[in-house]
């Protein structure tokens, strides 16, 4: 009974993966048949690390991603998340409004971010005074600019989706533990420090996973916004421009979803490992 | 001391309604921008206020931008797509959590794992792969599982099969093996179990992901992209880059089509947030 989704993602996920290492190592243009596969070693890294520029800031922009995905959307998820369940009426409400951004498709967050960091007809520069003459901001256009204004709009989807899965855990935290806690005398401080923050362990284990997955899947919003160039690259857009178009160079290609593959397994294998580790003894 | 609490309460009150307010002004932006003649807004600036406001920008999106062509194009995709994972998704987790073989934890870390990968890690050979693959003419106009409804379908169930199967192999794990084996004494086939105790036993968890997939799979962009080379055969959030091309400077219209499309997930999202948190969370208390 499991033949058939096992053949599907053997097919469509894990062929793939393992093809992408395989071919690294290749040179084919992607036309014509395998017989077109010429192996050339590491050529393809080395080509990669020396003669091709994007590669650089692609990695940069992608660690800037995940540090900022850390600090930003990771706490600020968590601290929503304890001030929402703090049992007040109306807390329904607000978590429906922190929560909405997670339902709409990052392309679209890529269309609003053009509608508020434009230049001249953006909401931000419009309502600071910067809309005009010599005082212009050009927040998408500025390469050392655009990465933060796209940062900015990527945040304020993950902090919701972060504090949703805080509240699920908070929820679960056993209520009699905080009032015997509070019985002995232990402050809010406290209590969060001794109490819950430990009860939290498995949810900050999936944070830290979706948090690490989600930045080096980043691509939607830089795709819709200049295509993943000037000062928006990033790896998985590297990929993709590899393959698509008229010069696909699907050896090359290979080589950065390899590097890309390699850092994900890196924190999805350990991940894996714990949870089903924890399902054995259970 | 109760003094103290309520204020505290208000301030706390205070702080969640400015912050939402905040969370909510892109949306609102976008929404204001859509009501507003594009006319208007040259002359007084996107960012003013006066001039005429309306509802044409979404009448108009609607029929210039063919939105009802791509919203077919979605449903084409989506509904399949989804209809297939959870299927079998609950096969994979069926075998999973109702026998026990030596393999089980193993089988289902490839699917999860599969779920967790960056899908710019597979897309070079599975692009090559589907350019390869031959189908008839009445399911592909290209004659390859290339730039098919088919080949969309299928990278998505293969994709998102993954979390479904371990979302409920988990709830699968907490229902009585005795049901089991009570219809096995009566004489009921494995695939009878599935499909006329287990699966319908899974009927809130089902809910919940297939709300939770319902605006994953709709939302697909990257796949949509590559995989689907025919401007006119894309799905709706896909397509929406191609309108940007053409109507570039009017951003009032865009906003308008943006917001329609947004419609589907915003109203599954209100209507069924129930299920689309618990799909969420499902998963991850587990993990």
């Amino acid at each position: 009974m499991a033949g058939v989704p096992l053949l599907l993602t053997t097919a469509l996920v894990w062929l793939p993966a393992l093809l992408s290492v395989v071919l690294s190592f290749a040179s084919w243009p992607g036309i014509g048949g395998v017989e077109n596969i010429h192996w050339v070693g590491l050529q393809n890294y080395r080509n990669i690390l020396t003669i091709y520029p994007p590669f650089q800031p692609a990695v940069e922009h992608n660690l800037i991603w995940l540090v900022v995905f850390f600090c930003v959307p990771a706490p600020v998820g968590l601290f929503l998340a304890t001030q929402l369940d703090k049992q007040m009426r109306g807390s329904r409400l607000y978590q429906s409004v922190l929560f909405l951004p997670v339902v709409l498709s990052l392309a679209l967050i890529g269309f609003m971010t053009e509608l508020i960091f434009s230049p001249t007809q953006g909401l931000l520069n419009n309502l600071t005074g910067h809309a005009r003459g010599s005082s212009v901001v050009d927040w998408l256009g500025d390469p050392h600019l655009n990465i933060w204004a796209v940062l900015l709009m990527a945040c304020w989807r993950q902090t919701g989706y972060v504090m949703i899965m805080y509240l699920a855990g908070l929820k679960s935290v056993d209520p009699s533990l905080k009032e015997a806690a509070a019985l002995d005398g232990a402050g809010g401080r406290q209590t969060f420090r001794h109490v819950v923050w430990p009860a939290l362990r498995p949810i900050n284990v999936v944070v830290l996973v979706i948090t690490v997955i989600e930045s080096l899947r980043a691509f939607d919003i830089v795709y819709v916004i200049n295509r993943g160039t000037n000062g928006l690259e990033l790896l998985s857009v590297l990929v993709t421009d590899n393959i698509v178009g008229e010069a696909s160079r699907i050896g090359f290609g290979s080589a950065l979803a390899t590097i890309l593959l390699v850092i994900s397994m890196a924190f999805v294998i350990p991940y894996l490992f714990s949870t089903f580790r924890k399902e054995e003894r259970g | 001391m109760s003094g103290t609490l309520t204020a505290r309460r208000i301030a706390l009150h205070v702080f969640l309604g400015l912050t939402c307010l905040v969370w909510i002004a892109p949306l609102l932006y976008a929404f204001y921008t859509a009501l507003r003649p594009y006319q208007d807004t040259q002359r007084l600036g996107y960012v003013s206020v006066g001039g005429h406001y309306g509802l044409g920008n979404f009448t108009d999106a609607w029929s210039q931008a063919q939105l009802p062509q791509y919203f077919l194009n979605s449903v084409l995709i989506t509904v399949p797509a989804l209809v297939l994972t959870l299927l079998l998704a609950g096969m994979v987790a069926f075998v999973v959590s109702r026998y026990t073989f030596r393999i089980n934890v193993a089988l289902l870390m490839v699917f999860t794992a599969g779920n967790l990968l960056p899908q710019q890690a597979l897309i070079t050979p599975l692009y090559k792969l589907y350019q390869l693959v031959p189908l008839p003419l009445w399911l592909s106009d290209s004659g390859k599982l290339d730039d098919s409804f088919l080949g969309l379908v299928l990278v998505h169930v293969a994709f998102q099969t993954g979390f479904c199967a371990f979302v409920l192999s988990n709830y699968m794990k907490t229902i009585p093996g005795e049901l089991g084996e009570a219809a096995l004494m009566d004489g009921a086939s494995a695939w009878r179990q599935y499909w006329q105790i287990i699966m319908p036993l899974c009927r809130p968890v089902l809910a919940a992901l297939a709300t939770l997939e319902f605006t994953w799979i709709y939302n697909d962009f990257f796949w949509a992209t590559v995989l689907m080379q025919t401007g006119s055969k894309r799905p709706i959030t896909a397509a929406l880059n191609n309108l940007t091309g053409e109507f570039f400077v009017n951003n009032n219209l865009i906003s308008a089509a943006a917001l329609i499309v947004a419609v589907p997930t915003l109203v599954v999202f209100f209507a069924l947030q129930k299920q689309f948190v618990s799909g969420l969370t499902l998963g991850a208390n587990k993990g």
